[in-house]
């Protein structure tokens, strides 16, 4: 039997779709593409069930390649065709790709708003901390005093922590990990997917073309060294002071709440309306 | 089994007979945000879904609201937004999603005065040339116009059975005069009503070319999660559904987005005409309009004058062979129009005849009388 690396791309990968892809060689999303086809594969769904919904940047082309239902809509908006999708066919698993900057930028206010409404569907949101595909403008996520091509001058904008802002704003399952921590990736991923409401996966990565090269980090090597010594187990935050945890960011599960998802909500509805 | 119980009688407003005909047509998908003067379709499209195991979502915006409706129609599943000018500008974006991708869905679009927030409570018809054009880049469209409450019953089933035929979002311009009348519409029995689905490939999964050319231009239609995996984006894709930036490629695509509605001119374009056999003069009205110039030409008819109407149910396609017609036959026809003149404009590009096109045009956010034309009428 084929193990797993020449199993799952001829499993998953569409063998029709004309490669290469369009990432830099080192980009973080391909990675992130391995873990979610390894948790998808680890808790058996059969590839009709699954949709695979994206917006607009370089995360936006992950679904083109593989072979699920997928659908690569407008800028920002992912979660909204998601919604549509998840209500007219709730036996579907429906997961939506996110960058940083489609996410909370442009989609900011759908994010927090599928957050709050707890529809059974599973955000993964690519955090690079840079708009990558036009060419390194800053995002909601690049970190203060950071260097972008709309900030030589170093930003002065205050980074979203998008993995907090999701617990906020109600989700049901958050979790981070980083390219660098794939196996702990692959876990939080397959929870995500299993877990009822909607569930939120940021993946923190590297793109060393269009953030690492301004700011001393323009290999990947460095940046994966980079999100190795900022990441700090969830579980050992809570013991160390403050000052450690600055330019920090923790990885594990954030939120773990089983709580009555909007389709069984509206289940209700449904009943109270034949009632009335 | 035929059903052969009267019709069923309702006093309703526009708006309700709206949902009342998205009802009948299938639709079982709803996701709207709030708005005047179009709430009350959203309000009654939660009432009711529900009851026939349907879904009605408010979302978060307008934007949200057509990418939601856009996801359900993929999922297999006949859809509606509604919403006036403020929200239908937020809707283009996502609307020309829907085109490019050829996602059957329906718009409704409850005209108030503007621009911006305008005027929230006034009628207008003030988006005709938005609903056209209004997401970039060129795509075809289907816009039709109600008058009545009957027609905003009528005219959703044929919004939604084109919609489904073509693989084309439709929307409907209706204003604020018709949303808010109350009128009787007598509702017919469901098997008097046809209802047309759209057509799902026939050939096995592996088979399945999703965009594959063919004689209607309209490629059989697979919903996620039955088997057909594919590939939907809003880039510009090849037959497989995969982007392409090949040329001949594009070309055929848009081509071929074009050609589909081309073919269908004969159904698609729809108009009415009310006395227009022997017209020497004629308006061309749409909308609430339309209803103030059916009078204005009887009471000219009753003063001996040769008046007629042709109302435009589509608007586009622009109907220009009804309207050509109509030009060809009559020495002056007249455009009343809650707006600045954007049919008026259409209508004398259409004009290859020595008739008179005669503007007449309110932006105040009051309605067009009858009096008002057959004033105008008198002088033709």
């Amino acid at each position: 039997m084929p193990n797993n690396a020449t199993r799952l791309p001829h499993d998953y990968l569409r063998h029709d779709k004309k490669f290469p892809h369009v990432w830099c060689p080192g980009c973080g999303n391909g990675i992130v593409l391995g873990s979610l086809i390894r948790a998808i594969d680890n808790i058996g769904l059969e590839k009709d069930e699954i949709v695979m919904a994206s917006g607009i940047g370089c995360s936006g082309r992950l679904p083109v390649y593989v072979d699920f239902n997928t659908l690569h809509t407008t800028h920002g908006r992912a979660l909204t065709f998601a919604t549509g999708i998840k209500l007219a066919k709730p036996s579907l698993k429906v997961i939506a790709v996110m960058g940083d900057g489609d996410a909370t930028a442009i989609g900011g206010n759908h994010f927090i708003h599928a957050a709050r409404r707890n529809l059974d569907l599973t955000a993964i949101i690519i955090n690079n901390q840079i708009f990558g595909m036009t060419g390194g403008q800053y995002s909601p996520t690049t970190p203060y005093g950071c260097k972008a091509s709309t900030a030589l001058y170093g930003n002065i904008e205050h980074a979203f922590s998008i993995a907090e802002l999701a617990v906020t704003a109600g989700a049901s399952y958050v979790a981070r990990s980083s390219v660098f921590h794939a196996k702990l990736l692959d876990k939080i991923i397959a929870q995500g997917i299993q877990r009822r409401g909607f569930s939120v996966i940021v993946a923190m990565s590297n793109c060393h073309v269009q953030y690492g090269r301004r700011n001393q980090m323009g290999s990947p090597v460095i940046m994966m060294e980079w999100l190795r010594d900022h990441a700090v187990r969830i579980e050992k935050a809570g013991d160390l002071p403050a000052k450690d945890l600055q330019d920090k960011f923790t990885i594990g599960v954030l939120a773990d709440v089983d709580k009555p998802d909007y389709i069984e909500e509206y289940q209700k509805i449904r009943e109270r309306a034949k009632e009335g | 089994m035929a059903n052969n119980d009267p019709p069923k009688k309702l006093l309703l407003q526009g708006n309700e007979a709206i949902v009342e005909g998205a009802l009948a047509a299938g639709c079982r998908f709803f996701a709207g945000y709030p708005i005047t003067p179009a709430s009350e379709i959203s309000e009654m499209m939660s009432v009711r879904l529900p009851r026939q195991d349907g879904t009605f979502i408010q979302m978060e915006d307008e934007i949200a609201s057509m990418g939601a409706v856009v996801g359900a129609s993929l999922a297999g599943v006949k859809s509606m937004t509604a919403t006036s000018g403020p929200g239908f500008s937020l809707m283009q974006e996502n609307l020309g999603f829907a085109c490019i991708t050829e996602t059957p869905c329906v718009i409704v679009n409850v005209m108030r005065g503007g621009p911006s927030t305008g005027l929230p409570t006034s009628p207008a018809q003030g988006d005709v040339m938005q609903a056209r054009w209004g997401t970039h880049g060129d795509h075809p469209v289907i816009v039709l116009a109600v008058s009545s409450v009957g027609d905003c019953f009528d005219i959703t089933i044929h919004a939604f059975n084109l919609s489904e035929k073509y693989r084309v979002p439709v929307i409907i311009l209706s204003d604020e005069v018709v949303a808010h009348t109350r009128e009787i519409l007598a509702l017919p029995a469901g098997d008097k009503i046809e209802v047309i689905d759209r057509i799902r490939p026939s050939t096995p999964p592996e088979w399945y070319i999703p965009y594959e050319e063919n004689s209607r231009g309209v490629p059989p239609m697979a919903a996620m999660g039955e088997g057909y995996r594919h590939h939907v984006t809003g880039l510009i894709h090849d037959q497989r559904g995969f982007p392409t930036q090949k040329p001949k490629e594009t070309e055929a695509f848009m081509k071929r987005l074009f050609r589909k509605i081309t073919h269908g001119f004969y159904e698609i374009q729809m108009t009415k005409s009310i006395m227009m056999e022997d017209a020497e003069v004629a308006v061309i009205a749409y909308g609430s309009v339309a209803r103030s110039a059916q009078r204005a030409v009887m009471q000219a008819r009753q003063q001996n004058i040769k008046a007629g109407l042709l109302q435009l149910i589509t608007m586009f396609p622009f109907p220009k062979n009804a309207v050509d017609t109509a030009l060809r036959q009559c020495r002056s026809v007249l455009v009343p129009e809650m707006n600045i003149g954007q049919i008026s404009r259409e209508v004398k590009r259409a004009n290859t005849s020595d008739c008179r096109v005669l503007k007449y045009n309110r932006i105040d956010g009051q309605i067009i009388t009858p009096t008002e034309i057959f004033t105008e009428l008198k002088d033709m």
